[in-house]
C-alpha cells in the first residue's frame, strides 16, 4: 500500500480566482457608470435608484446578522427608525441633514450594543420576537417626543432650501456610497479572522466555542454591523422623503421586505441581497397597485423559498460555492 | 381605590393574555417551534366568527362550538403540511415559513374585510358588570374571560398529566428520540399540540373581539403580548404562563392609569426587566413539560 505523502510545498492557498477579479473589475465599472448615472438618468430615474439602494442596504444589513450570525431578526426596523429619528433630531439641533447621516449611522450601532445585550438572552424564534418587543418599545418612546413631532411625525425642513434636483442627487449619491461602503465592510469582514470565526459559529456553535471562538463577542460585532448597516439605510429614508413618521419607521414591513430579499437572493451569501433586492424592486414597482396582495404573493415567496430553494437563487446558481463573485472562501490546489 | 381598580381590571386582561399564550408555549416546549402566525390564526378565528354570524345569525358566543374545532383540525394540518416541513429545514427555516405565514394571513384578511376595525357584539354581556366596592366595577364578560382562562390552563395541565396523549406531549417535549424509540408517534404528536395550541388561541382571539376591536393585524401586538407572558412567567411551565399574563396585563392597566399612551410600553418594560434580571421567569420550572 502506498500512502501519498503530503509535503507543504505541494499545496498552494488561495482566494481569488480569475472570476472574482473580473467581478471586482465590473463591479467597479458598475459603480463608476452609477456615480454619473444622474446626469444621464433624470430625476425620478435617480430618486427611483436611491430607494433601491435603500432596501439594497437594508438587505445586505439582515443578512450580515441572519445570514452569518445566524440570528434573525424581526426588529431591525428599530434601528432604521432610529436612525431616521437620529438624523431628525440632529438636524433640529442644527446639525447639517447631510453631516448628520454618517452619525445617525454611529448612533444606531451604539444603540444596537445594549439592545444586544438583552437580545441575546433569547435564541431563535424566541430571539426574533424579543427584538421585535424592543423595536416596538423604540417606536412607543420616540412617539412621545413631542420635539420629534410625537405620533404624528415631523419633517426634515434642513434641506428644503435647497434646489430640488441637486439634493436628490446627493442623497442618491450618499445612497450608493453608503451601498458600496455596506458591500465593502461585509466583504472585509469576511475575508477577516473574524469573518472564519462567524461561519464557525452559525454552523456550529458549540464546536466553534471548543476551538477558541468567542461566540458571544463574534456575534455581537455582527449584530451591532448589520444594526448600523440599517441605520444607513434609516438616515436615507429621513433625508430622501424629507418627514419622518413612527408607524412608518418602525414599521415591521421593513422586516418583511428585508426577509423576502434575502431569502429570494441566497441568505448567508455576499450576491444574495444584490440579486434579492433588485428582484423585491422590480416585483415592488410592477405589483404596488395590487395593495395587499403583493404583500400575500412575498409572505408565499418566503415559504416556498425557504422549504423547497433553502439558498435561494444565488444557491441555484452555485451550488457548490465555486463561483462565489467575491474571494471570501480559501480554495486549496494540490500540486502534482 | 383606582389602583385597587387598575389592578382588578389588569388581573382580568393578563387571564386573556394567558389563553393567547399557552399555546404559544405547548407548541415551543413540544418541538422547539416559535409560531410567529399564533397571534394571526386567533384573529383568523375572530373572522371566521364574524362570518359564521353574518350568514347564520344569533348571539356569536355560539359560534366557539364551531370555530374551536375548525381551529383544531386546521392545526393539525398546518403542522403535517406546512410545519413538519419547516422543522426538516434546519433552525431559522420555522421562524421564516411562520412569518412568511402571517404577512399572508394579515394581508389576505385585509383584502378580504378592509383594514377597519370590526368587534363581536354579544349583547348585554358587553357592558353589564359586578360592583365589588365603591367605583370599583368589573365586566361580567371579563371575569367569565379569566374563569375561562383559568379552566384552559388547567384543563390543558391536567390533560399533559393525567391522558395519555399528554404524557405522549411530555415525552416528546423532553426527549423526542426517545420518545419516539418507546412508540410514540412523533408526527401525530406535534399535530396534536399545534391543533390544541390553535383551538386555544382561537378561543383567546373571539374573547379579545368580544371585548375590544380587532383588526386585520391585530395578530402581531397579540403575538408580541403572548410572548411577554411566556417569557415573564418563565418557560416550561403553564402555571408560569398563567402569572406571565396576569403580570403583563396588571402592567398595562396600572401603565394607562398613569400615562393613557404608556399602557403597552409599561408591560414591554416589565418584559425587559425581567429578561434582563431573570431570563429564566418569575416561576422557573424545571419539572414540566412544556420547557
Amino acid at each position: 500500500m502506498t500512502v501519498a505523502t503530503l509535503e507543504l510545498d505541494d499545496v498552494t492557498v488561495t482566494r481569488g480566482s480569475r472570476g472574482s477579479k473580473i467581478a471586482l473589475g465590473v463591479g467597479i465599472a458598475v459603480v463608476v457608470a452609477l456615480i454619473f448615472a444622474p446626469a444621464v438618468a433624470g430625476d425620478s430615474a435617480t430618486n427611483n435608484l436611491t430607494q433601491f439602494f435603500i432596501l439594497l442596504i437594508m438587505a445586505i444589513g439582515w443578512n450580515l446578522a441572519a445570514g452569518y450570525g445566524g440570528m434573525v431578526s424581526i426588529g431591525h426596523q428599530a434601528f432604521i427608525g432610529f436612525a431616521s429619528y437620529a438624523v431628525l433630531d440632529l438636524a433640529i439641533h442644527g446639525v447639517l441633514a447631510w453631516y448628520a447621516v454618517p452619525m445617525a449611522i454611529v448612533l444606531a450601532g451604539l444603540i444596537s450594543i445594549p439592545v444586544s445585550y438583552l437580545a441575546f438572552r433569547l435564541r431563535g424564534g424566541y430571539f426574533a420576537i424579543g427584538t421585535w418587543v424592543i423595536a416596538q418599545v423604540f417606536q412607543l418612546v420616540i412617539a412621545q417626543q413631542s420635539n420629534l413631532g410625537g405620533g404624528a411625525g415631523a419633517s426634515l425642513n434642513d434641506l428644503n432650501n435647497l434646489n430640488p434636483i441637486n439634493r436628490d442627487n446627493i442623497t442618491y449619491w450618499f445612497a450608493l456610497g453608503l451601498t458600496v461602503g455596506a458591500l465593502a465592510v461585509t466583504g472585509l469582514l469576511l475575508r477577516s479572522r473574524v469573518g472564519m470565526a462567524l461561519v464557525a459559529v452559525r454552523d456550529e456553535e458549540h464546536s466553534a466555542a471548543a476551538t477558541g471562538v468567542n461566540v458571544a463577542r463574534t456575534k455581537r460585532l455582527v449584530f451591532v454591523l448589520s444594526a448600523a448597516i440599517c441605520g444607513g439605510a434609516g438616515a436615507l429614508l429621513c433625508i430622501s422623503n424629507l418627514e419622518v413618521q413612527p408607524n412608518s419607521a418602525f414599521s415591521v414591513q421593513y422586516s418583511a421586505f428585508m426577509i423576502f430579499m434575502v431569502l429570494v437572493g441566497g441568505i448567508g451569501s455576499f450576491e444574495g441581497p444584490i440579486i434579492g433586492a433588485i428582484i423585491f424592486f422590480a416585483l415592488q414597482q410592477s405589483l404596488a397597485s395590487y395593495g395587499a396582495w403583493y404583500l400575500v404573493v412575498l409572505g408565499a415567496f418566503a415559504i416556498v423559498i425557504t422549504l423547497w430553494l433553502p439558498r435561494g437563487i444565488w444557491g441555484a446558481i452555485d451550488p457548490r460555492h465555486r463561483r462565489s463573485l467575491v474571494p471570501l472562501r480559501h480554495r486549496v490546489h494540490y500540486d502534482e | 381605590m383606582i389602583w385597587t381598580n387598575a389592578v382588578i381590571q389588569g388581573l382580568l386582561l393578563g387571564g386573556l393574555y394567558a389563553i393567547f399564550a399557552c399555546g404559544l408555549s405547548l407548541m415551543f416546549g413540544v418541538m422547539r417551534l416559535v409560531n410567529l402566525a399564533h397571534g394571526d390564526l386567533g384573529v383568523l378565528g375572530a373572522y371566521f366568527s364574524i362570518i359564521l354570524i353574518e350568514h347564520l345569525g344569533g348571539n356569536p358566543l355560539w359560534t366557539f362550538a364551531a370555530v374551536i374545532p375548525v381551529a383544531a383540525i386546521l392545526g393539525y394540518l398546518l403542522q403535517r403540511f406546512l410545519l413538519d416541513h419547516a422543522l426538516n429545514g434546519g433552525e431559522l427555516s420555522p421562524i421564516l415559513v411562520t412569518f412568511g405565514l402571517s404577512i399572508i394571513i394579515e394581508n389576505l384578511l385585509q383584502q378580504t374585510f378592509g383594514a377597519n376595525d370590526q368587534s363581536l357584539d354579544i349583547g348585554a354581556l358587553s357592558y353589564q358588570s359586578w360592583k365589588l366596592a365603591t367605583n370599583v366595577y368589573v365586566g361580567r364578560l371579563n371575569v367569565i374571560i379569566f374563569v375561562i382562562a383559568v379552566m384552559v390552563i388547567v384543563g390543558l395541565q391536567l390533560f399533559l398529566s393525567k391522558t395519555r396523549a399528554g404524557r405522549a406531549l411530555r415525552a416528546t417535549a423532553d426527549n423526542r428520540r426517545a420518545a419516539a424509540l418507546s412508540g410514540i408517534d412523533p408526527k401525530r404528536t406535534r399535530a396534536l399540540a399545534t391543533a390544541i395550541a390553535l383551538a386555544t388561541v382561537a378561543v383567546g382571539g373571539l374573547f379579545l373581539a368580544m371585548r375590544t376591536s380587532f383588526a386585520p393585524t391585530s395578530g402581531s401586538a397579540d403575538l408580541l403580548f403572548a410572548f411577554e407572558a411566556v417569557i415573564i412567567g418563565g418557560l416550561g411551565n403553564l402555571w408560569g404562563t398563567l402569572v406571565g399574563g396576569l403580570v403583563l396585563g396588571i402592567a398595562q392597566t396600572v401603565g394607562s392609569q398613569i400615562n393613557p399612551a404608556d399602557g403597552i410600553l409599561i408591560g414591554d418594560l416589565v418584559f425587559l426587566a425581567v429578561l434582563a434580571f431573570r431570563p429564566q421567569g418569575l416561576i422557573a420550572s424545571r419539572n414540566v413539560a412544556v420547557r
